[in-house]
């Protein structure tokens, strides 16, 4: 009996991984930018991929509070992040509703599709409707870095899937 | 085609309007939302505001727990990287010292001299005391420029001591209380203060011009004077130690003004200078 509390826990904090991930990342601004043109934006992976994978575990709410979050550690105009990160849920959901056979490569590639229109999307209202101006090329490298590290942080979150979250696959 | 746009729109309702099962908001109301954030953030709604301020004020305090690992260690390495390179200065270190040492008996030996020289000059010599104070008030009416300080008679103020900043002149105590005191800056029009101008050494009276910057009156010559000349206290008439620097020295419209180094507008803290003539014996 008094086993069961404490499996319980571990359970919920093991399933509450990549929730803390993403609070830690929108805190903390991770974006790795201590080398001159080397930065990714690590919660749209976190993101995209526990979207598309195990949408339960990342709630909209959480995502839309982490977007607030985010916009006032960057600075950016309240609801932008928070757009940004539910339209990558919305496009992880479509990707998930039209695919039969998942593949790493598919997703990856459509990650990419994704990253640009969010991208895109933002730099626009931002530009536009907040005359903020932003660093094309470094957003340029931003999306680049983002993508390829989206195929090393999937393997990795897949694995830790495998390996601690199988029970509900 | 008639079927494959029918799929687009089915999987695109079903991405975005349907709610998840272990969802409790729906993607369409949050997305829709953030929009309206967006929109109100952009024409300045007060509740928009509020909303932000009350998010910095607990982001910013969780962001900096939040960053402390990071910033540990960035520390770290830092420190790690600090101490790889000890070795390597240390050379290099010593033999700057030794260079140092050199040049502080040099130092040493023409502080002396220039102490034994003037006693043979002036028969006179400085000895001087500071003591800090915090600005209470320094709201500039626009025909008196004064500062209000908390110190007063009761920690050995004198009226007409100089008041500094940063070691910079900004004037000179004008009222004293027991524990407060008002001083009057030099770009106060009543400021007057005897100032000599280097190079040259010409000796002049700096008044204040009620703004934020003196004039140079009372010059036989105002041709001697060059733009750019740095303006410190004479000492004449005792009034003020002399040698502290003040500003420099700007044209406008054949009239040499004064751009004093400090902005009387930013004093937060300053130091009173209380200085003696100590006669020789």
């Amino acid at each position: 009996m008094s086993e069961f509390p404490k499996e319980n826990i571990i359970k919920n904090l093991i399933r509450s991984v990549p929730l803390i991930l993403l609070f830690i990342s929108v805190f903390n601004e991770i974006d790795l930018n201590y080398l001159e043109i080397f930065s990714l934006n690590f919660s749209f992976i976190l993101i995209f991929f526990w979207s598309l994978r195990k949408t339960e575990l990342l709630g909209y709410g959480y995502i839309f509070l982490a977007g607030l979050i985010n916009d006032v550690v960057t600075g950016f105009p309240i609801g932008i992040s928070s757009f940004n990160y539910l339209l990558i849920c919305g496009f992880a959901a479509y990707l998930k509703t039209i695919t039969l056979r998942p593949s790493m490569i598919k997703d990856w590639f459509f990650f990419l599709f994704t990253i640009l229109v969010v991208n895109s999307l933002s730099y626009g209202v931002l530009n536009i409707f907040f005359s903020i101006d932003l660093n094309y090329k470094n957003l340029f490298f931003n999306i680049f870095f983002t993508f390829i590290f989206y195929i090393i942080f999937a393997n990795l979150f897949f694995i830790y899937q495998q390996k601690y979250l199988k029970e509900s696959n | 085609m008639e079927p494959s746009r029918d799929d687009f729109i089915i999987a695109i309702r079903s991405a975005f309007l349907k709610k998840g099962t272990k969802q409790r908001f729906s993607l369409t109301f949050l997305l829709l939302f953030s929009v309206v954030l967006i929109i109100l953030g952009k024409f300045n709604f007060t509740p928009i505001k509020h909303l932000k301020t009350g998010l910095n004020e607990i982001v910013y305090r969780t962001s900096f727990v939040a960053s402390l690992p990071e910033k540990y260690a960035d520390y770290s390495l830092k420190a790690i990287g600090a101490h790889a390179k000890i070795y390597k200065d240390y050379s290099s270190l010593e033999e700057e010292l030794k260079k140092l040492k050199t040049e502080k008996y040099k130092a040493k030996f023409l502080e002396n001299e220039n102490k034994r020289l003037k006693k043979i000059l002036d028969n006179v010599t400085y000895s001087s005391d500071i003591v800090f104070a915090k600005v209470l008030i320094d709201k500039q009416s626009p025909f008196l420029r004064s500062i209000i300080i908390n110190k007063g008679s009761r920690n050995g103020l004198k009226k007409g001591m100089a008041v500094l900043s940063d070691a910079y002149l900004i004037g000179k105590i004008v009222e004293l209380n027991y524990t407060t005191s008002r001083v009057l800056l030099l770009s106060d029009l009543n400021s007057k203060i005897p100032v000599s101008l280097e190079p040259g050494s010409i000796q002049s009276i700096l008044s204040g011009d009620g703004k934020n910057s003196g004039i140079i009156q009372y010059t036989k010559n105002n041709t001697l004077i060059n733009v750019g000349s740095i303006i410190y206290t004479s000492g004449t008439g005792d009034l003020l130690k002399p040698g502290i620097p003040i500003g420099k020295i700007y044209s406008n419209e054949n009239r040499n003004f004064t751009d004093f180094f400090i902005d009387f507008t930013q004093l937060r803290y300053v130091q009173v200078l209380s200085y003696i003539e100590e006669e020789n014996k």
